[in-house]
Protein backbone atom coordinates (compact mmCIF):
# COMPACT_ATOMS: atom_id res chain seq x y z
CA UNK A 1 0.00 0.00 0.00
CA UNK A 2 1.22 3.49 -0.80
CA UNK A 3 1.69 5.77 2.19
CA UNK A 4 -0.06 8.58 0.34
CA UNK A 5 -2.24 8.34 -2.72
CA UNK A 6 -3.72 11.42 -4.36
CA UNK A 7 -6.09 11.24 -7.36
CA UNK A 8 -7.36 14.21 -9.37
CA UNK A 9 -7.59 16.46 -6.37
CA UNK A 10 -9.22 19.84 -6.94
CA UNK A 11 -9.83 22.76 -4.61
CA UNK A 12 -11.45 26.11 -5.21
CA UNK A 13 -11.43 28.52 -2.29
CA UNK A 14 -14.49 30.55 -1.41
CA UNK A 15 -12.89 33.67 -2.82
CA UNK A 16 -12.84 31.94 -6.21
CA UNK A 17 -9.13 31.11 -6.31
CA UNK A 18 -8.65 27.77 -8.07
CA UNK A 19 -5.78 26.39 -5.99
CA UNK A 20 -5.79 22.82 -7.36
CA UNK A 21 -6.91 21.74 -10.82
CA UNK A 22 -6.46 17.98 -10.63
CA UNK A 23 -3.40 16.91 -8.66
CA UNK A 24 -2.33 13.24 -8.67
CA UNK A 25 0.70 11.49 -7.21
CA UNK A 26 1.68 8.54 -5.03
CA UNK A 27 4.19 8.37 -2.21
CA UNK A 28 5.65 4.99 -1.26
CA UNK A 29 6.39 3.93 2.34
CA UNK A 30 9.71 5.23 3.65
CA UNK A 31 10.22 7.66 0.81
CA UNK A 32 11.06 11.37 0.95
CA UNK A 33 8.75 12.88 -1.61
CA UNK A 34 8.88 16.52 -2.64
CA UNK A 35 6.27 18.84 -4.09
CA UNK A 36 8.29 21.45 -5.96
CA UNK A 37 6.83 24.61 -7.39
CA UNK A 38 6.65 28.38 -7.09
CA UNK A 39 4.61 30.16 -4.41
CA UNK A 40 0.92 29.84 -5.14
CA UNK A 41 1.30 26.65 -7.20
CA UNK A 42 -0.93 24.67 -4.83
CA UNK A 43 1.67 22.83 -2.73
CA UNK A 44 0.48 24.02 0.67
CA UNK A 45 -3.16 23.47 -0.24
CA UNK A 46 -2.36 19.87 -1.13
CA UNK A 47 -0.62 19.31 2.19
CA UNK A 48 -3.44 21.02 4.12
CA UNK A 49 -5.96 18.68 2.50
CA UNK A 50 -3.81 15.64 3.38
CA UNK A 51 -3.44 16.89 6.98
CA UNK A 52 -7.29 17.18 7.18
CA UNK A 53 -7.17 20.96 7.70
CA UNK A 54 -9.21 21.75 4.64
CA UNK A 55 -11.66 19.80 2.50
CA UNK A 56 -10.93 18.87 -1.11
CA UNK A 57 -13.31 19.87 -3.89
CA UNK A 58 -13.25 16.80 -6.14
CA UNK A 59 -10.98 13.80 -6.30
CA UNK A 60 -9.77 11.43 -3.62
CA UNK A 61 -6.80 11.27 -1.29
CA UNK A 62 -5.77 8.63 1.22
CA UNK A 63 -3.07 8.77 3.86
CA UNK A 64 -2.01 5.43 5.38
CA UNK A 65 -5.16 4.01 3.81
CA UNK A 66 -7.44 6.51 5.56
CA UNK A 67 -9.59 8.69 3.32
CA UNK A 68 -9.25 12.44 3.96
CA UNK A 69 -13.00 13.02 3.78
CA UNK A 70 -14.50 9.93 5.43
CA UNK A 71 -11.82 9.15 8.02
CA UNK A 72 -9.93 12.30 9.05
CA UNK A 73 -9.55 10.99 12.63
CA UNK A 74 -7.59 7.98 11.34
CA UNK A 75 -5.18 10.30 9.55
CA UNK A 76 -4.64 12.64 12.52
CA UNK A 77 -3.41 9.80 14.69
CA UNK A 78 -0.76 8.69 12.23
CA UNK A 79 0.72 11.92 10.84
CA UNK A 80 3.01 14.66 12.01
CA UNK A 81 2.28 18.03 10.44
CA UNK A 82 4.82 20.85 10.46
CA UNK A 83 3.31 23.94 8.88
CA UNK A 84 5.12 26.84 7.31
CA UNK A 85 3.77 29.07 10.10
CA UNK A 86 5.38 26.92 12.79
CA UNK A 87 2.45 26.73 15.22
CA UNK A 88 4.62 26.49 18.31
CA UNK A 89 3.41 28.44 21.33
CA UNK A 90 6.03 31.17 21.71
CA UNK A 91 5.09 31.83 25.32
CA UNK A 92 5.77 28.27 26.37
CA UNK A 93 9.12 26.55 26.74
CA UNK A 94 10.33 23.97 24.25
CA UNK A 95 9.62 21.20 26.74
CA UNK A 96 6.12 22.47 27.61
CA UNK A 97 5.26 22.62 23.92
CA UNK A 98 6.41 19.06 23.35
CA UNK A 99 4.63 17.70 26.43
CA UNK A 100 1.32 19.34 25.47
CA UNK A 101 1.66 18.12 21.89
CA UNK A 102 2.30 14.58 23.20
CA UNK A 103 -0.76 14.85 25.46
CA UNK A 104 -3.15 15.94 22.73
CA UNK A 105 -1.69 13.28 20.42
CA UNK A 106 -2.61 10.65 23.03
CA UNK A 107 0.92 9.50 23.84
CA UNK A 108 0.54 7.32 26.98
CA UNK A 109 1.39 9.52 30.02
CA UNK A 110 4.03 7.04 31.24
CA UNK A 111 5.98 7.48 27.98
CA UNK A 112 5.75 11.24 27.56
CA UNK A 113 8.79 12.22 29.60
CA UNK A 114 11.06 9.69 27.95
CA UNK A 115 9.94 10.58 24.42
CA UNK A 116 10.22 14.33 25.02
CA UNK A 117 13.73 14.00 26.49
CA UNK A 118 14.78 11.79 23.62
CA UNK A 119 13.49 14.22 21.00
CA UNK A 120 15.02 17.26 22.69
CA UNK A 121 18.33 15.43 22.58
CA UNK A 122 17.84 14.49 18.95
CA UNK A 123 17.17 18.09 17.86
CA UNK A 124 19.96 19.30 20.18
CA UNK A 125 17.70 21.49 22.28
CA UNK A 126 18.27 19.81 25.65
CA UNK A 127 19.99 22.89 27.04
CA UNK A 128 17.36 25.30 25.74
CA UNK A 129 14.46 23.01 26.67
CA UNK A 130 13.29 25.14 29.58
CA UNK A 131 13.65 28.51 27.87
CA UNK A 132 10.68 30.23 26.20
CA UNK A 133 10.45 29.46 22.48
CA UNK A 134 10.20 33.23 21.98
CA UNK A 135 13.91 33.43 22.78
CA UNK A 136 14.89 30.74 20.22
CA UNK A 137 16.74 31.51 16.98
CA UNK A 138 15.14 30.69 13.63
CA UNK A 139 17.01 27.42 13.35
CA UNK A 140 16.12 26.35 16.89
CA UNK A 141 12.45 27.10 16.22
CA UNK A 142 12.49 25.00 13.10
CA UNK A 143 14.06 22.14 15.05
CA UNK A 144 11.43 22.35 17.80
CA UNK A 145 8.75 22.43 15.05
CA UNK A 146 10.07 19.19 13.62
CA UNK A 147 10.34 17.61 17.07
CA UNK A 148 6.66 18.55 17.63
CA UNK A 149 5.74 16.66 14.48
CA UNK A 150 7.58 13.55 15.67
CA UNK A 151 6.49 13.40 19.31
CA UNK A 152 3.98 10.58 18.76
CA UNK A 153 6.25 8.58 16.47
CA UNK A 154 4.10 9.06 13.35
CA UNK A 155 4.63 6.99 10.23
CA UNK A 156 4.23 10.00 7.94
CA UNK A 157 5.62 13.49 8.37
CA UNK A 158 4.39 16.51 6.40
CA UNK A 159 6.86 19.38 6.14
CA UNK A 160 5.45 22.48 4.51
CA UNK A 161 8.30 24.70 3.29
CA UNK A 162 10.64 23.58 6.08
CA UNK A 163 13.52 25.87 5.14
CA UNK A 164 11.74 29.02 3.94
CA UNK A 165 13.04 32.09 5.71
CA UNK A 166 16.12 30.38 7.09
CA UNK A 167 19.61 31.66 6.40
CA UNK A 168 21.81 29.44 4.18
CA UNK A 169 23.82 27.98 7.07
CA UNK A 170 20.73 27.03 9.06
CA UNK A 171 19.21 25.57 5.92
CA UNK A 172 22.26 23.39 5.33
CA UNK A 173 22.11 22.22 8.96
CA UNK A 174 18.44 21.35 8.55
CA UNK A 175 19.19 19.34 5.42
CA UNK A 176 21.61 17.29 7.50
CA UNK A 177 18.88 16.81 10.12
CA UNK A 178 16.40 15.67 7.50
CA UNK A 179 18.98 13.28 6.08
CA UNK A 180 19.45 11.73 9.50
CA UNK A 181 15.67 11.59 9.88
CA UNK A 182 15.58 9.35 6.86
CA UNK A 183 18.45 7.26 8.23
CA UNK A 184 17.29 6.94 11.86
CA UNK A 185 13.56 6.46 11.46
CA UNK A 186 11.58 4.50 8.93
CA UNK A 187 9.56 7.55 8.10
CA UNK A 188 7.67 8.66 5.03
CA UNK A 189 8.18 12.38 4.43
CA UNK A 190 6.14 14.63 2.18
CA UNK A 191 7.80 18.02 1.89
CA UNK A 192 7.03 21.08 -0.15
CA UNK A 193 9.66 23.50 -1.29
CA UNK A 194 10.25 26.22 -3.80
CA UNK A 195 14.01 25.66 -3.74
CA UNK A 196 15.14 23.57 -6.70
CA UNK A 197 18.42 22.58 -5.08
CA UNK A 198 16.59 21.50 -1.94
CA UNK A 199 14.28 19.19 -3.84
CA UNK A 200 17.26 17.83 -5.77
CA UNK A 201 19.28 17.23 -2.62
CA UNK A 202 16.64 15.81 -0.29
CA UNK A 203 14.00 14.01 -2.28
CA UNK A 204 13.92 10.40 -3.40
CA UNK A 205 11.17 11.38 -5.80
CA UNK A 206 9.39 14.61 -6.54
CA UNK A 207 6.49 16.11 -8.40
CA UNK A 208 6.71 19.50 -10.04
CA UNK A 209 3.54 21.48 -9.35
CA UNK A 210 2.59 24.42 -11.49
CA UNK A 211 -0.68 26.35 -11.47
CA UNK A 212 -2.56 23.72 -9.50
CA UNK A 213 -1.38 20.71 -11.49
CA UNK A 214 1.40 18.15 -11.30
CA UNK A 215 3.32 18.61 -14.53
CA UNK A 216 5.81 15.78 -14.05
CA UNK A 217 6.76 13.22 -11.39
CA UNK A 218 9.90 11.10 -10.93
CA UNK A 219 13.29 10.81 -9.25
CA UNK A 220 15.49 13.91 -9.61
CA UNK A 221 17.99 11.87 -11.64
CA UNK A 222 15.40 10.41 -14.00
CA UNK A 223 13.86 13.81 -14.54
CA UNK A 224 17.22 15.34 -15.36
CA UNK A 225 18.22 12.40 -17.57
CA UNK A 226 15.08 12.88 -19.61
CA UNK A 227 16.23 16.34 -20.56
CA UNK A 228 18.21 16.11 -23.77
CA UNK A 229 21.55 17.82 -24.10
CA UNK A 230 23.51 20.29 -22.00
CA UNK A 231 23.04 23.91 -21.13
CA UNK A 232 25.52 26.54 -22.26
CA UNK A 233 25.12 29.98 -20.73
CA UNK A 234 26.86 32.79 -22.61
CA UNK A 235 27.18 36.20 -21.04
CA UNK A 236 27.29 38.64 -23.93
CA UNK A 237 27.54 42.36 -24.42
CA UNK A 238 24.65 44.15 -26.04
CA UNK A 239 21.24 42.86 -26.99
CA UNK A 240 20.70 39.26 -25.91
CA UNK A 241 17.70 38.81 -28.22
CA UNK A 242 19.88 39.63 -31.21
CA UNK A 243 22.56 37.25 -29.93
CA UNK A 244 19.93 34.53 -29.59
CA UNK A 245 18.88 35.01 -33.23
CA UNK A 246 22.41 34.45 -34.49
CA UNK A 247 22.67 31.14 -32.61
CA UNK A 248 19.24 29.69 -33.28
CA UNK A 249 19.97 28.12 -36.67
CA UNK A 250 23.23 26.44 -35.78
CA UNK A 251 23.50 22.68 -36.02
CA UNK A 252 22.92 20.68 -32.80
CA UNK A 253 21.38 23.68 -31.02
CA UNK A 254 17.91 22.71 -29.80
CA UNK A 255 16.78 25.89 -28.16
CA UNK A 256 18.09 29.37 -27.33
CA UNK A 257 16.60 31.62 -24.66
CA UNK A 258 17.75 35.22 -24.14
CA UNK A 259 17.15 36.69 -20.67
CA UNK A 260 18.56 40.18 -20.94
CA UNK A 261 21.94 39.41 -19.39
CA UNK A 262 22.91 36.17 -21.03
CA UNK A 263 21.84 33.70 -23.68
CA UNK A 264 21.00 30.17 -22.58
CA UNK A 265 21.49 27.55 -25.28
CA UNK A 266 20.36 23.96 -25.05
CA UNK A 267 22.77 21.92 -27.15
CA UNK A 268 23.48 18.25 -27.96
CA UNK A 269 27.07 18.11 -26.67
CA UNK A 270 28.19 21.07 -24.66
CA UNK A 271 31.96 20.77 -24.97
CA UNK A 272 31.81 20.46 -28.76
CA UNK A 273 29.28 23.28 -29.14
CA UNK A 274 31.07 26.02 -27.21
CA UNK A 275 33.67 26.97 -29.90
CA UNK A 276 30.93 26.94 -32.51
CA UNK A 277 28.66 29.21 -30.44
CA UNK A 278 31.43 31.69 -29.60
CA UNK A 279 32.55 31.86 -33.22
CA UNK A 280 29.01 32.51 -34.42
CA UNK A 281 28.56 35.35 -31.95
CA UNK A 282 31.87 36.98 -32.83
CA UNK A 283 31.06 36.75 -36.51
CA UNK A 284 27.91 38.81 -35.74
CA UNK A 285 30.08 41.31 -33.86
CA UNK A 286 28.84 40.32 -30.38
CA UNK A 287 31.51 40.05 -27.68
CA UNK A 288 31.36 37.17 -25.19
CA UNK A 289 32.33 37.80 -21.55
CA UNK A 290 31.80 34.44 -19.99
CA UNK A 291 30.76 30.94 -20.96
CA UNK A 292 29.51 28.29 -18.56
CA UNK A 293 28.54 24.72 -19.31
CA UNK A 294 26.12 22.83 -17.09
CA UNK A 295 24.57 19.40 -17.06
CA UNK A 296 20.76 19.47 -16.97
CA UNK A 297 19.39 20.72 -13.64
CA UNK A 298 15.90 20.65 -12.19
CA UNK A 299 15.69 24.20 -13.48
CA UNK A 300 15.86 22.79 -16.99
CA UNK A 301 13.34 20.10 -16.11
CA UNK A 302 11.00 22.79 -14.89
CA UNK A 303 11.47 24.83 -18.05
CA UNK A 304 10.86 21.80 -20.23
CA UNK A 305 7.54 20.88 -18.62
CA UNK A 306 6.06 24.26 -17.82
CA UNK A 307 7.37 26.31 -20.72
CA UNK A 308 8.74 29.01 -18.45
CA UNK A 309 11.87 29.54 -16.40
CA UNK A 310 11.69 28.77 -12.71
CA UNK A 311 11.12 31.68 -10.40
CA UNK A 312 10.04 31.08 -6.83
CA UNK A 313 7.62 33.98 -6.85
CA UNK A 314 6.28 33.34 -10.35
CA UNK A 315 2.70 32.55 -9.44
CA UNK A 316 2.41 35.60 -7.21
CA UNK A 317 3.47 37.84 -10.05
CA UNK A 318 0.95 36.23 -12.35
CA UNK A 319 -1.81 36.81 -9.82
CA UNK A 320 -0.93 40.46 -9.53
CA UNK A 321 -0.73 40.91 -13.28
CA UNK B 1 -16.03 12.45 26.70
CA UNK B 2 -12.89 11.50 28.67
CA UNK B 3 -10.76 13.12 25.97
CA UNK B 4 -12.84 16.29 26.36
CA UNK B 5 -11.94 16.58 30.04
CA UNK B 6 -8.26 15.61 29.76
CA UNK B 7 -7.68 17.83 26.70
CA UNK B 8 -9.49 20.76 28.30
CA UNK B 9 -7.42 20.29 31.45
CA UNK B 10 -4.09 20.24 29.59
CA UNK B 11 -4.98 23.19 27.36
CA UNK B 12 -6.27 25.23 30.32
CA UNK B 13 -2.93 24.71 32.06
CA UNK B 14 -1.21 26.15 28.99
CA UNK B 15 -3.39 29.30 29.12
CA UNK B 16 -2.81 29.72 32.86
CA UNK B 17 0.95 29.37 32.37
CA UNK B 18 0.88 32.02 29.64
CA UNK B 19 -1.07 34.44 31.85
CA UNK B 20 1.28 33.95 34.78
CA UNK B 21 4.22 34.78 32.49
CA UNK B 22 2.93 38.26 31.69
CA UNK B 23 4.63 40.17 34.51
CA UNK B 24 2.32 43.17 34.29
CA UNK B 25 -0.78 41.00 34.59
CA UNK B 26 -0.58 40.59 38.36
CA UNK B 27 0.17 44.28 38.82
CA UNK B 28 -2.80 45.40 36.71
CA UNK B 29 -5.07 42.82 38.33
CA UNK B 30 -4.19 44.16 41.76
CA UNK B 31 -4.16 47.88 41.05
CA UNK B 32 -7.05 48.34 38.62
CA UNK B 33 -9.78 47.44 41.14
CA UNK B 34 -8.15 49.77 43.68
CA UNK B 35 -8.43 52.58 41.16
CA UNK B 36 -12.06 51.75 40.32
CA UNK B 37 -13.09 51.36 43.94
CA UNK B 38 -11.41 54.57 45.13
CA UNK B 39 -12.15 56.65 42.00
CA UNK B 40 -15.83 55.76 41.61
CA UNK B 41 -16.16 55.34 45.37
CA UNK B 42 -15.08 58.94 45.93
CA UNK B 43 -16.72 60.41 42.85
CA UNK B 44 -20.19 59.06 43.60
CA UNK B 45 -19.79 58.88 47.40
CA UNK B 46 -22.80 61.07 48.11
CA UNK B 47 -25.33 59.39 45.79
CA UNK B 48 -26.38 57.17 48.70
CA UNK B 49 -27.92 60.30 50.19
CA UNK B 50 -30.41 60.49 47.34
CA UNK B 51 -33.81 59.36 48.63
CA UNK B 52 -34.60 55.89 47.27
CA UNK B 53 -30.96 54.75 47.18
CA UNK B 54 -31.10 51.87 49.58
CA UNK B 55 -27.55 51.16 50.62
CA UNK B 56 -25.55 51.69 53.79
CA UNK B 57 -22.54 53.07 51.97
CA UNK B 58 -21.57 53.56 48.36
CA UNK B 59 -18.52 51.29 48.70
CA UNK B 60 -20.88 48.53 49.88
CA UNK B 61 -23.01 49.15 46.81
CA UNK B 62 -20.07 49.56 44.42
CA UNK B 63 -17.93 46.51 45.33
CA UNK B 64 -20.12 43.90 43.55
CA UNK B 65 -20.38 46.31 40.60
CA UNK B 66 -16.60 46.54 40.25
CA UNK B 67 -16.24 42.76 40.62
CA UNK B 68 -18.63 42.14 37.75
CA UNK B 69 -17.27 44.97 35.62
CA UNK B 70 -13.77 43.51 35.94
CA UNK B 71 -15.08 40.03 35.10
CA UNK B 72 -16.92 41.39 32.07
CA UNK B 73 -14.07 43.40 30.57
CA UNK B 74 -11.44 40.78 31.35
CA UNK B 75 -13.33 38.03 29.57
CA UNK B 76 -14.47 40.22 26.69
CA UNK B 77 -10.80 40.44 25.63
CA UNK B 78 -10.37 36.65 25.71
CA UNK B 79 -10.72 36.43 21.92
CA UNK B 80 -7.40 38.23 21.42
CA UNK B 81 -5.61 35.06 22.48
CA UNK B 82 -7.28 32.90 19.84
CA UNK B 83 -6.49 35.48 17.14
CA UNK B 84 -2.83 35.37 18.12
CA UNK B 85 -2.93 31.58 17.98
CA UNK B 86 -4.64 31.66 14.57
CA UNK B 87 -2.02 34.01 13.20
CA UNK B 88 0.87 31.91 14.46
CA UNK B 89 -0.55 28.62 13.20
CA UNK B 90 -1.13 27.23 16.70
CA UNK B 91 -4.78 26.39 16.00
CA UNK B 92 -3.93 24.65 12.71
CA UNK B 93 -1.18 22.68 14.42
CA UNK B 94 -3.73 21.48 16.98
CA UNK B 95 -6.45 20.78 14.41
CA UNK B 96 -4.08 18.37 12.66
CA UNK B 97 -4.05 16.29 15.87
CA UNK B 98 -6.90 14.20 17.38
CA UNK B 99 -7.42 16.88 20.08
CA UNK B 100 -11.05 17.20 21.15
CA UNK B 101 -12.44 20.12 19.11
CA UNK B 102 -14.72 21.43 21.87
CA UNK B 103 -11.75 21.49 24.26
CA UNK B 104 -10.04 24.16 22.16
CA UNK B 105 -12.84 26.57 23.13
CA UNK B 106 -13.69 25.09 26.54
CA UNK B 107 -10.12 25.54 27.79
CA UNK B 108 -10.20 29.24 26.92
CA UNK B 109 -13.57 29.65 28.63
CA UNK B 110 -12.37 27.76 31.72
CA UNK B 111 -9.27 29.94 31.82
CA UNK B 112 -11.39 33.09 31.69
CA UNK B 113 -13.63 31.82 34.51
CA UNK B 114 -10.61 31.00 36.68
CA UNK B 115 -9.01 34.37 36.03
CA UNK B 116 -12.27 36.05 37.01
CA UNK B 117 -12.41 34.08 40.27
CA UNK B 118 -8.91 35.15 41.27
CA UNK B 119 -9.66 38.79 40.47
CA UNK B 120 -12.98 38.64 42.31
CA UNK B 121 -11.33 37.41 45.50
CA UNK B 122 -8.83 40.28 45.30
CA UNK B 123 -11.59 42.86 44.82
CA UNK B 124 -13.71 41.44 47.67
CA UNK B 125 -10.73 41.77 50.01
CA UNK B 126 -10.03 45.32 48.81
CA UNK B 127 -13.69 46.25 49.18
CA UNK B 128 -13.67 44.96 52.73
CA UNK B 129 -10.55 46.99 53.52
CA UNK B 130 -12.33 50.07 52.16
CA UNK B 131 -15.38 49.45 54.34
CA UNK B 132 -17.68 47.02 52.54
CA UNK B 133 -18.93 43.99 54.44
CA UNK B 134 -19.91 40.56 53.13
CA UNK B 135 -22.93 39.79 55.25
CA UNK B 136 -23.64 36.74 53.12
CA UNK B 137 -20.54 35.05 54.60
CA UNK B 138 -18.59 32.27 52.88
CA UNK B 139 -21.69 31.25 50.94
CA UNK B 140 -22.01 34.82 49.72
CA UNK B 141 -18.40 34.92 48.55
CA UNK B 142 -18.76 31.59 46.73
CA UNK B 143 -21.96 32.80 45.07
CA UNK B 144 -20.21 35.98 43.90
CA UNK B 145 -17.32 33.95 42.47
CA UNK B 146 -19.76 31.66 40.68
CA UNK B 147 -21.77 34.56 39.25
CA UNK B 148 -18.61 36.30 38.06
CA UNK B 149 -17.25 33.08 36.56
CA UNK B 150 -20.49 32.39 34.71
CA UNK B 151 -20.52 35.90 33.27
CA UNK B 152 -16.82 35.58 32.38
CA UNK B 153 -17.37 32.19 30.75
CA UNK B 154 -20.25 33.55 28.66
CA UNK B 155 -18.46 36.65 27.44
CA UNK B 156 -15.20 34.82 26.76
CA UNK B 157 -17.14 32.32 24.64
CA UNK B 158 -18.74 35.19 22.69
CA UNK B 159 -15.39 36.94 22.36
CA UNK B 160 -13.74 33.77 21.05
CA UNK B 161 -16.62 33.22 18.64
CA UNK B 162 -16.37 36.77 17.29
CA UNK B 163 -12.59 36.34 17.01
CA UNK B 164 -13.01 33.15 14.97
CA UNK B 165 -15.48 34.85 12.63
CA UNK B 166 -13.55 38.09 12.11
CA UNK B 167 -9.96 36.84 12.66
CA UNK B 168 -8.80 40.42 13.07
CA UNK B 169 -7.71 42.11 16.26
CA UNK B 170 -8.93 45.50 15.05
CA UNK B 171 -12.48 44.22 14.54
CA UNK B 172 -12.61 42.62 17.97
CA UNK B 173 -11.29 45.79 19.60
CA UNK B 174 -13.94 47.87 17.82
CA UNK B 175 -16.74 45.53 18.90
CA UNK B 176 -15.63 45.47 22.53
CA UNK B 177 -15.35 49.26 22.59
CA UNK B 178 -18.81 49.54 21.08
CA UNK B 179 -20.55 47.23 23.56
CA UNK B 180 -18.33 47.48 26.63
CA UNK B 181 -19.40 50.69 28.35
CA UNK B 182 -23.10 50.58 27.35
CA UNK B 183 -23.47 47.10 28.85
CA UNK B 184 -21.74 48.31 32.02
CA UNK B 185 -23.92 51.39 32.40
CA UNK B 186 -27.12 49.55 31.46
CA UNK B 187 -26.73 47.81 34.80
CA UNK B 188 -26.91 48.63 38.49
CA UNK B 189 -23.11 48.53 38.75
CA UNK B 190 -22.98 52.22 39.70
CA UNK B 191 -26.58 53.30 40.18
CA UNK B 192 -29.55 51.85 42.03
CA UNK B 193 -32.28 50.42 39.85
CA UNK B 194 -34.99 52.59 41.43
CA UNK B 195 -33.18 55.74 40.38
CA UNK B 196 -32.69 54.71 36.75
CA UNK B 197 -34.79 56.22 33.96
CA UNK B 198 -37.52 53.75 33.00
CA UNK B 199 -36.08 52.84 29.61
CA UNK B 200 -32.67 52.04 31.08
CA UNK B 201 -34.26 49.91 33.76
CA UNK B 202 -36.16 48.09 31.01
CA UNK B 203 -33.06 47.44 28.88
CA UNK B 204 -31.05 46.42 31.94
CA UNK B 205 -33.45 43.54 32.58
CA UNK B 206 -32.11 41.76 29.49
CA UNK B 207 -28.45 42.52 30.21
CA UNK B 208 -26.36 39.59 31.54
CA UNK B 209 -23.98 42.11 33.17
CA UNK B 210 -26.92 43.46 35.15
CA UNK B 211 -28.02 39.94 36.17
CA UNK B 212 -24.55 39.27 37.55
CA UNK B 213 -24.35 42.61 39.37
CA UNK B 214 -27.77 42.16 41.00
CA UNK B 215 -27.05 38.56 41.93
CA UNK B 216 -23.66 39.48 43.40
CA UNK B 217 -25.13 42.36 45.40
CA UNK B 218 -27.84 40.11 46.86
CA UNK B 219 -25.24 37.44 47.67
CA UNK B 220 -23.05 40.02 49.38
CA UNK B 221 -25.92 41.15 51.57
CA UNK B 222 -26.98 37.55 52.10
CA UNK B 223 -30.64 38.56 52.31
CA UNK B 224 -32.35 37.50 49.13
CA UNK B 225 -30.94 34.09 48.16
CA UNK B 226 -33.90 33.29 45.90
CA UNK B 227 -32.97 36.29 43.79
CA UNK B 228 -29.30 35.19 43.67
CA UNK B 229 -30.30 31.71 42.51
CA UNK B 230 -32.57 33.01 39.78
CA UNK B 231 -29.86 35.32 38.42
CA UNK B 232 -27.48 32.36 38.46
CA UNK B 233 -29.97 30.33 36.43
CA UNK B 234 -30.30 33.17 33.92
CA UNK B 235 -26.51 33.40 33.61
CA UNK B 236 -26.24 29.65 33.14
CA UNK B 237 -28.65 29.94 30.22
CA UNK B 238 -26.53 32.82 28.89
CA UNK B 239 -23.38 30.64 29.08
CA UNK B 240 -25.12 27.85 27.16
CA UNK B 241 -26.24 30.21 24.40
CA UNK B 242 -22.78 31.81 24.23
CA UNK B 243 -21.13 28.39 24.17
CA UNK B 244 -23.37 27.30 21.32
CA UNK B 245 -22.50 30.46 19.40
CA UNK B 246 -18.76 29.90 19.81
CA UNK B 247 -18.86 26.25 18.73
CA UNK B 248 -20.85 27.28 15.64
CA UNK B 249 -18.28 30.00 14.93
CA UNK B 250 -15.57 27.34 15.20
CA UNK B 251 -17.40 25.20 12.63
CA UNK B 252 -17.60 28.16 10.28
CA UNK B 253 -13.87 28.74 10.74
CA UNK B 254 -13.04 25.12 9.94
CA UNK B 255 -15.28 25.04 6.88
CA UNK B 256 -13.84 28.22 5.43
CA UNK B 257 -10.21 27.14 5.98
Amino acid sequence: MDAISVRNLTKTYRNGVEALRGVSFNVAQGEIFGLLGPNGAGKSTTVRILATLTQPGDGTATVNGHDVVSDPAGIRRSIGYVAQASGVDRWGTGRENLVLQAQILRVPPSEIKRRVDELLEWVELTEAADKLVNTYSGGMRRRIDIAMGLVHDPSILFLDEPTTGLDPETRAALWTDLDSLRRDRQLTVLLTTHYLEEADHLCDRLAIVDQGKVVVEGTPNDLKAAIRGDTVTLEVEGDTAEAARSLRDLEDVYEVIPNGVSVIANVARGAAAIPQLVTALERSGIGVHEVTLSRPSLDDVYLQYTGHRYSAGAADQRKEA
Amino acid sequence: MITFFTDTYHLTLRHIRTTLRIPIWLFVTLTQPVIWLTLYGQLFRRVVEIPGFEADSYIQFLTPGVIIMTAFFGSAWAGMGIIEDLQHGVIDRMLATPVNRASLIAARVAHAALTVSVQSVIIIVLGMILGASVQGGVGGVLAILLLGSLLGAGFSAISNGVALLTRREETLIAIINFFGLPLTFLSTAFMASDLMPGWIRFLAQGNPVNWAVNGARDAMLGQNWASTWSYMALLLAFVLVAGFFSTQAFRVYQRSA
